[in-house]
């Protein structure tokens, strides 16, 4: 009696192991899953797209996984993605290493603009910070708000890890390709910034625009002389804002086949709507 | 001897005493503070709802279920490639191997250490071993190139987690077979049966108890741990759920780890990952539980003697 | 032919019943299997230190990779800016990338020193206080609750300081920085305490009882007894609960990636944030692209990672065998 249990369970459990033995991608009718890595900035973007474009389209998958630009751009490198999510764009070592593994070239797609905004607890009052002040911030250089004629209280720096895009964009637009400060505070993603920044009343971070919530957005000046500007649709379209930037896809050759529709989709009007109501700005407008 | 000498040794030595004790009290309160906080916080939104339904609103509405039906597939496959490999670990170790045996010295003591490797390490060599080298190559040989099993899946988080809890199973197993007193093999030869015959009717029914602790120790440890399975098969948001063994799964820890750092809106999903901790929680301590009241069972049937 | 049971088989004298040589050749195969899984264990040890090394190596042997990372950039402070000082600083992607694990090593010791600080006191305390003077009821309800303790997922706890123990220390001590090593410390003291407080509990209670006997009829109190004649005899066991204890910390990944803050700093003040090795290596991980510097580094951190868990855990067993050995020998 105890043997046939035994036995049984083993059976069972050999079936259901064999059921899940795929016989990788399918052919024919069914839809291979398009993947989408890459950027946590547009991670929410890309998840809104996945799911409208998948309700008017049953029975293909769209998948999206978050992780930061670095991350996507490794995938696309490895071959391990579709489309890559990227909050700026790729460097000319990374272009040339998608071209000697794969044979083709990148192809750069502009999808949603952005305004980098600079985050401040709610409490904090300061009026506008000036793209030098922003750097001497997180290069260690300004440590504390006395000196930018706040309270004396020692600056909490918070910023994203070294696979994000919007670090390496914040990098080489704000501080010059300088290195950031060892002090900054280095979380994972944009809503972890937010969240910290809200919670401490000395910090600054810094992210993309749709994040922004339960925090203040602090205005931008090019420099002394300038005008204090918000990021917002006009702004970022004229690239009056300082901190405007493209988010990207890219894929490995020109994009065919399912990944070719979706693309297509993203880039009409219907995807372009939908970057407003995640609260980016759209490319192309129609 | 003045008096006050004794007296005050004394004093001493109940003082350091109660020192010991507030040690321990220390340590309950923090456990009781840990509970008693994910509960309070955790429970408001747990409904049936939440635990059937998959998420929607980047999380902050519907529930978890396909990141529960992720860690219990992942549980599963684990299962079934480990029970295997530790049960007959432990017997080799046990009934066949010549009782100096250097060879069960060494593979007593590779079992110890794989038990203390950090599991960021096994992370590690899940990327490197099963998806770059093994992945890689089932693709060229039966896909030709193109990309299925060369990435993260949900059979290299299992098999990844599987060598994480061999040990689990090997040492709850071994424990077992010690406690099978020795006539029981003797009678068994004696009655003419083969050293496979009397393990297969003899040895493993009255160890079962004991594969099973360990087994469901080794659940309880695989639905829990985060790191190795981060890069070997785990994803936040899946628009399916795994049925193929080359597809990538949501897990609960996971979820956690990943709705606390990097979600949209931190405290808008506050709630919800609250609830998703307690579910986390809930299921590791059943099952611990289970465990380790099968493994008291066990041994207070020793005690008493049989 | 060779008998594999304990009682030799009549098949030289004359050929076997069917039953009988199914029987033989199944007890064959079983033996075969069994043999072979237990190699699956010493070959998976092997393995991961094989892949690992092996990925690790190019940090030492290819010269793309030494251009970057090589040993001594590794270990060394470099200069990175002409004119300023040589520093240690861990910033892969960069112009210049820059990978010294010094800040790296700093952050690892830190809060595995902050959290050894925390866990051994309180469980070496609360092991004694079990095995010696607790009366029943108290250890009934202690042991369940380390195991509860025990049971919790790394991750839960990883979110426990991050949400609510990071938010409290901050507004009771107003520190620069909420995210630091000793909330990262005293997270990771609560997934330390169980195994120091088993192994330690374990050894006082392997002290015969003839010790304390001998040490109550020579007239010393109950705490007497035990910190004069059981700690001291347990004490090898009680150190090898603290390297085994150790070394579960220096491993431990999900706690100090979401508390500790994960900036690189080279500073000794324990509310300062840290980068430990693990929690680089997670963090990371995910960009890596197959065979660049990068990659090689993480590799190499985590062979690193590897050996420290091997030898600390080595050294932990034998310490216990050790003190095994001296009680056993004291009659």
């Amino acid at each position: 009696m105890r043997n046939r249990c035994v036995v049984l369970m083993l059976v069972s459990a050999l079936a259901v192991a064999l059921s899940g033995c795929g016989r990788g991608p399918d052919s024919g009718e069914q839809h291979r899953p398009v993947t989408v890595k890459g950027s946590d900035t547009m991670v929410i973007l890309a998840q809104s797209w996945a799911e409208n474009y998948m309700k008017e389209h049953p029975g293909l998958t769209i998948q999206v996984t978050g992780g930061g630009s670095g991350v996507g751009i490794a995938a696309l490198i490895n071959g391990g993605t579709d489309i890559c999510n990227a909050s700026r764009p790729m460097k000319p070592a990374e272009k040339n290493q998608v071209r000697s593994r794969h044979g083709k070239d990148v192809k750069e797609i502009p999808v949603a603009l952005d305004g980098l905004a600079i985050y401040v607890s709610e409490s904090n009052p300061i009026q506008s910070l000036t793209e030098p002040q922003i750097k001497s911030i997180y290069t260690g250089k300004i440590t504390n708000w006395r000196e930018l004629g706040g309270k004396d209280a020692r600056l909490v720096a918070y910023g994203r890890e070294n696979s994000s895009g919007t670090y390496q964009f914040f990098k080489e637009h704000v501080l010059n390709n300088e290195d950031f400060a060892r002090e900054v505070q280095t979380l994972p993603g944009t809503g972890a910034i937010v969240n910290a920044v809200s919670k401490d009343p000395a910090s600054i971070g810094y992210g993309g625009i749709a994040y922004a919530s339960g925090i203040r957005v602090v205005p931008v000046r090019k420099d002394e002389k300038s005008e204090a500007v918000s990021p917002s649709l006009a702004t970022v379209k004229t690239g009056q804002y300082p901190l405007s930037r493209n988010l990207f896809f890219y894929t490995i050759g020109e994009p065919s086949g399912d990944v070719k529709s979706f693309i297509d989709w993203v880039l009409d009007r219907e995807g372009q709507k939908l970057c407003e109501a995640v609260g980016y700005y759209p490319i192309i407008q129609k | 001897m003045p008096s006050n000498w004794s007296d005050r040794t004394e004093l001493k030595g109940k003082a350091m005493q109660a020192l010991t004790a507030l040690a321990c009290l220390i340590i309950i309160a923090i456990v009781a503070i840990i509970i008693g906080n994910i509960v309070t916080y955790g429970a408001g939104k747990l409904s049936w709802e939440f635990l059937s339904e998959p998420p929607r609103d980047h999380f902050t509405k519907g529930g978890i279920f396909p990141a529960i039906f992720g860690t219990a597939a992942l549980v599963i496959l684990m299962t079934i490639a480990v029970i295997p490999l530790g049960v007959a670990t432990a017997i080799y170790m046990h009934e066949y191997a010549p009782k100096r045996s250097r060879l069960v010295h060494f593979v007593r003591l590779a079992i110890q250490n794989l038990a203390g490797v950090p599991a960021i390490v096994f992370g590690l060599f899940g990327v490197g071993f099963f998806i770059e080298f093994v992945g890689r190559g089932i693709d060229r040989g039966l896909y030709g190139g193109s990309l299925v099993y060369g990435q993260p899946a949900i059979i290299w988080s299992a098999l990844t987690m599987a060598l994480l809890t061999l040990p689990t199973v090997v040492v709850a197993t071994e424990e077992a077979l010690r406690a099978i007193p020795a006539n029981y093999r003797e009678v068994a030869y004696s009655l003419g049966a083969t050293r496979w015959q009397m393990i297969w009717r003899v040895v493993l029914p009255q160890s079962a108890g004991g594969i099973l602790t360990g087994g469901i120790l080794a659940v309880s440890r695989g639905s829990g741990e985060v790191a190795p399975v981060m890069f070997t098969g785990a994803a936040y948001s899946l628009p399916e759920l795994p049925v193929r063994l080359h597809n990538q799964f949501m897990e609960l820890g996971y979820h956690v780890y990943v709705m606390s750092t990097q979600a949209f809106d931190v405290e808008a999903t506050k709630p919800a990952l609250y609830s998703t901790v307690l579910v986390l929680l809930m299921l590791t301590f059943l099952l611990n539980f289970t465990g380790i009241m099968i493994r008291a069972r066990i041994r207070k049937r020793l005690r008493d003697g049989r | 032919m060779r008998s594999s049971g304990v009682l030799p088989y009549h098949s030289e004298v004359m050929p076997l019943p069917k039953l009988q040589r199914i029987g033989i050749l199944s007890d064959r195969f079983a033996a075969f299997i069994i043999k072979g899984s237990a190699f699956v264990a010493i070959l998976s040890l092997i393995l991961i230190f094989v892949f690992i090394g092996k990925e690790a190596l190019p940090v030492l042997t290819s010269p793309e990779v030494r251009s970057e990372a090589s040993l001594s950039r590794l270990f060394l402070p470099q200069v990175h800016h002409a004119g300023e000082a040589a520093e240690f600083s861990w910033q892969p992607i960069s112009d210049v990338p820059k990978y010294s694990l010094f800040p790296l090593f700093i952050g690892t010791l830190k809060v595995t020193l902050i959290a050894a600080l925390i866990a051994i006191p309180l469980a070496v305390a609360a092991a004694l206080y079990t095995s010696e003077f607790a009366p029943s009821w108290a250890r009934e309800t202690i042991k369940p609750c380390i195991e509860v303790l025990a049971g919790i997922p790394s991750v839960v706890v990883g979110f426990f300081c991050l949400m609510v123990i990071a938010s409290w220390l901050q507004g009771a001590f107003g520190w620069t920085y909420r995210l630091n090593a000793l909330t990262a410390g005293i997270g990771l003291s609560l997934a330390v305490i169980p195994i120091v407080y088993t192994v330690s509990e374990d050894a006082f209670s392997s002290v015969p009882q003839a010790f304390r006997e001998g040490s109550i009829a020579m007239g010393a109190s109950s705490w007497q007894t035990a910190s004069r004649v059981v700690l001291p005899a347990a004490m090898p066991g009680v150190l090898a609960a603290c390297i085994l204890g150790f070394g579960r910390a220096i491993g431990e990944t999900m706690i100090v990636l979401m508390a500790s803050g994960n900036a690189a700093v080279l500073s000794w003040s324990p509310v300062d944030s840290i980068r430990t090795f693990s929690a680089t290596v997670a963090a990371e991980l995910g960009e890596l692209v197959q065979g660049s510097p990068h990659y090689h580094v993480l590799f190499f951190i985590g062979a690193f990672l590897f050996l420290l868990t091997f030898v600390i855990n080595l050294i932990g067993r034998w310490w216990v065998g050790r003190l095994q050995k001296k009680l056993q020998g004291a009659f």
